[in-house]
């Protein structure tokens, strides 16, 4: 397909801008720009057009089942969407007045309201525009925590080997070095291994809870004593947030921190990539160093507090991903509290239905046949007999018109496919997304062959990508 | 209640007999009884869809929509064209995940490199990523990827947007890098002040055009002193003013960030905005965040996909460029959008537009007693003046008649106000403005 630079005519335009009812003002020609500035050329229809075929070559949550382990790929209400657009949200300078935005800061006084009623948090902000922004946040709570109390020898952040990679990536960007512990052989937390991790150094530890492999943490209790026996804090990220809304909290588990992500849990979209938002909540002991501005209240004036000694200062320009948080709170207040718990007993109902319906025919390693809201095949015995690893199965779901699975995460399951229906999906649709997992497990048994040439009826079959690496193409030249 | 689960309770149960489970309870058997809620989440009862709209719409209707607005300092109400929010609002753009699965993500990848591109065009830099989360974060990122062992001191510019310098600090406390601010003079980066504070421990160097008072910096000094030494010379911009100033590139910079708001995003109170970034090519495995690059498949057909991942926290975990993961993907594809029904002129045009319309504001302004111009500098679309009483109550004033008046600065700028002009501002709404400006006593 062409680049919309490809397409359209020299001196083609769109007539958009007024003439200038003012006098026209002129700058040093110093100031100005000497390269011509090389835009499309194109007409309203072929932008049009050109966009219309993008998204004919694009998949959302709109075209197919989307059982993205660890991403939450649940249905976009569009209600959310449509309050979004109101102008009352949409048209609001970020630095009006206080009481010219009261509504702005009442949707975030409820967001943090419900979400801390969900979490067992004290406090949620909502600055961080995405998940591993709010780890960064998290962590930064915690680093401020010690150094308030003198406490300067923390500077190690111990991890799950079966962590998401920006877990890791936070600690090391909020400044503290990484102790990776093993997992156990059911695949849990090694409590051994986590207590043996521990001391005078450690700053804290994160843990996803359900974990990666879709499993509840059975000792999570032993897990965050340990940590904070040894003089650390306990930091939860919400990626799983979605088996345990109204079922259990991070902050009766012994959390001290978490972050959400609104694009997952709270069913905001994900835009081909973002944006996202992720509050960071925590307990009433970090409170003070949450990050600056805070929301607080005022003989009923809700407004914008830029004061605070201990604050880790700001981690954005302006406040928070606003219109995200407006999308998850409209999905709150349109489920309440039984409708959210309603939604994680099906997220889970769902998973498990999948998972015991595929779990005589594919290898599932981790929880002998029970999960949360996700599972993880492993396709190692069908590599080994038969060359066919999970890309190439995960590829030829591609031609059933399934969006496969997370594939190769967790790191320490082998030739891994991480299935997480959500909740918003037909018992109809799970049935037959199991029978073309069945049949592909047979196709691949009796001829290995056809599937690794796959996608054959998508816009384009597999790309090289160790070509792209190799020879980085970032851009369009015109000349 | 509302809610998005389609199967009935009916269905639910077969499937829950299908597993050999009775109830809905028994799915979390597993987890330890200690840590179950035993009460009712602490939220209100859920609404139809009515009520709910019913609900947002008194809650938005306690916020202001002015008519008119003076105000930028980082935000800024430009003319959104009508077919940008008709593109970007297609379900298979809003709902689709990152596309790592190439095949099906043709038109997203597609969209990102289009964007980089555009993006390259703008600065004048030869490689983008496919954006960061604002323009804070981007220059926060910059100043990191700047980073080299024995260079781990980064010099920012006083003139640079104070919540863009708080965001730096945040990112850099607690970490082996530090942040020196250059000083000020008559509003513009201190070009002496800025040669003695160089040193062999010097990372980059980070201004902004035009700076936070709306003036024009003298970026080619800073380019001259910087030529040739292993400083980074990083410069945020307002990518609107591209469409006539000059580009990043052409003082000589390195990596160029900036707020990419103004292409195309409306206020919406702040977020999501959408931080773009470009640099050299010598800088591009150091650039954070996902970059698309264009390839060919099995059959030789044009192909893209997410490349150079070897710089990303999926695989390098903790030893990553970044930790950035989720981005501003529909925010970059917007930004793309509105610069593809702009075109060159059209952009050029909404640039002269803003400008003419500020320089006019500021003539009028000054016709005023008591308002002057803080700074004698040739500026863009942003400008500082005193004023002639209590900046608060002019402001008060202003609101009444559904006008946000110029941004109150503080600090040694204390009552001033930071005003602003776009090309959505017309004669008539300045002069009005003036009109209700000279009557105030």
């Amino acid at each position: 397909m062409k680049l919309i630079f490809e397409i359209g005519n020299k001196n083609r335009k769109l007539d958009l801008m007024p003439e200038c009812d003012v006098p026209v003002a002129d700058i040093d020609d110093k100031y100005k720009r000497k390269k011509e500035l090389r835009l499309p050329n194109v007409s309203e229809t072929e932008i049009s057009r050109h966009y219309t075929k993008l998204s004919r070559r694009s998949f959302g949550v709109n075209c197919g089942f989307y059982p993205l382990g660890s991403c939450t790929m649940k249905y976009n209400p569009k209600i959310n969407d449509e309050m979004a657009k109101l102008p009352g949200f949409a048209d609001i300078h970020p630095l009006q007045p206080a009481d010219t935005v009261q509504g702005c800061l009442k949707v975030y006084k409820l967001a943090e309201e419900y979400l801390c009623s969900i979490t067992g948090m004290d406090a949620m902000d909502f600055q961080p525009a995405a998940g591993a922004h709010g780890e960064f946040t998290g962590l930064k709570l915690i680093w401020a925590y010690h150094r308030d109390r003198n406490d300067t020898g923390r500077d190690k952040i111990i991890v799950p080997d079966s962590a998401h990679g920006t877990n890791p990536a936070s600690a090391a960007m909020a400044g503290f070095s990484v102790i990776n512990i093993p997992s156990t052989e059911e695949g849990f937390v090694d409590v051994n291994a986590l207590r043996n991790a521990v001391g005078e150094d450690t700053a804290g530890f994160m843990l996803t809870n359900p974990n990666t492999i879709g499993l509840f943490e059975e000792h999570i209790h032993e897990i965050t004593s340990i940590v904070h026996e040894a003089g650390g804090l306990t930091y939860y990220d919400g990626a799983n947030l979605n088996a345990i809304m109204g079922i259990a909290r991070p902050g009766d588990m012994g959390f001290d921190v978490v972050h959400l992500n609104l694009h997952k849990t709270f069913s905001t979209p994900h835009g081909g990539g973002g944006p996202g938002s992720g509050p960071v909540g925590c307990k009433k002991h970090l409170i003070p160093y949450l990050p600056t501005p805070r929301i607080v209240e005022r003989d009923g004036i809700l407004a914008f507090d830029e004061k605070s000694d201990k604050s880790i200062g700001r981690v954005k320009s302006f406040y928070g991903n606003f219109l995200v948080v407006v999308r998850a709170l409209a999905y709150m207040m349109t489920l309440g509290a039984e409708g959210l718990k309603n939604a994680s007993e099906n997220a889970v109902l769902n998973a498990n239905y999948m998972l015991h319906m595929l779990k005589d025919t594919f290898d599932i390693p981790f929880g002998n046949g029970r999960c949360m809201h996700e599972f993880v095949i492993s396709l190692e015995r069908l590599k080994k007999e038969k060359s066919v690893s999970a890309l190439d199965f995960a590829k030829t779901l591609l031609d059933c018109g399934i969006h496969p699975p997370t594939m190769y995460f967790p790191l320490i399951v082998h030739e891994a496919l991480m299935v997480e229906p959500t909740e918003t999906e037909t018992r109809e649709t799970l049935d037959e997304v199991i029978a073309f997992f069945k049949e592909l497990y047979e196709r691949a048994y009796n001829d290995p062959d056809s599937l690794h040439g796959t996608p054959l009826t998508t816009p384009i079959g597999r790309p090289d990508e160790v070509g792209a690496a190799r020879n980085p193409r970032l851009r369009y030249y015109s000349d | 209640m509302g809610t998005y689960v389609p199967n009935t309770r009916d269905e639910q149960q077969l499937m829950l007999e299908a597993i050999g489970l009775s109830s809905m309870d028994d799915l979390f058997s597993t987890i330890p009884k200690e840590v179950r809620l035993n009460a009712s989440l602490d939220i209100p009862k859920g609404m139809s869809e009515m009520e709910v709209s019913v609900k947002m719409r008194k809650i938005a209707g306690m916020n202001k929509v002015y008519d008119t607005v003076f105000r930028g300092c980082g935000a800024y109400r430009h003319y959104i064209p009508a077919i940008v929010k008709q593109v970007t609002s297609k379900e298979e753009f809003i709902t689709a995940y990152t596309p790592y699965q190439a095949e099906i993500s043709q038109g997203i990848l597609q969209s990102i490199f289009e964007y980089q591109t555009m993006i390259c065009e703008l600065t004048g830099m030869q490689v983008s990523n496919a954006s960061v989360y604002d323009g804070a974060t981007a220059a926060a990122e910059a100043v990191i990827m700047s980073r080299e062992k024995s260079r781990k001191k980064a010099l920012v510019s006083a003139t640079v947007n104070p919540m863009t310098i708080e965001t730096i600090r945040t990112y850099l406390d607690g970490t082996d890098m530090e942040m020196a601010i250059i000083p000020e003079k008559d509003g513009l980066t201190d070009i002496e002040g800025l040669m003695s504070m160089l040193g062999d421990d010097t990372a980059c160097v980070l201004i902004q055009q035009p700076n936070f008072y709306g003036l024009l910096e003298d970026g080619d000094a800073v380019g001259g002193i910087l030529a040739g030494t292993d400083i980074k010379y990083i410069m945020s911009c307002n990518p609107i003013s591209l469409g006539i100033l000059k580009t990043p590139a052409e003082y000589g910079a390195d990596i160029a960030v900036g707020e990419g708001q103004p292409l195309g995003i409306g206020l919406s109170f702040g977020g999501p905005y959408l931080g773009f970034m470009a640099a050299t090519e010598k800088l591009m495995r150091r650039l954070p965040g996902r970059i698309v690059g264009e390839t060919t498949d099995s059959q030789g057909r044009r192909a893209f996909v997410l490349t150079l991942q070897a710089r990303e926290q999926h695989i390098r975990r903790e030893k990553a460029s970044s930790n950035i993961c989720s981005n501003q993907a529909l925010c970059a594809m917007t930004a793309a959008v509105y610069l593809a029904a702009m075109g060159r002129e059209g952009l050029a045009q909404a640039a002269k537009l803003s400008m003419s319309k500020a320089h006019y504001l500021a003539d009028r302004l000054c016709e005023i007693d008591g308002y002057e111009l803080v700074y004698k500098g040739e500026f863009f679309n942003e400008f500082v003046t005193t004023v002639n009483t209590d900046a608060d109550k002019v402001l008060d004033i202003l609101s009444e008649h559904g006008i946000l008046g110029g941004y109150p600065l503080d600090g040694k700028h204390k009552g001033c106000l930071l005003w602003c002009a776009t090309e959505v501002n017309t004669r008539e709404e300045i002069d009005n403005m003036v009109r209700i400006l000279k009557d105030i006593k």
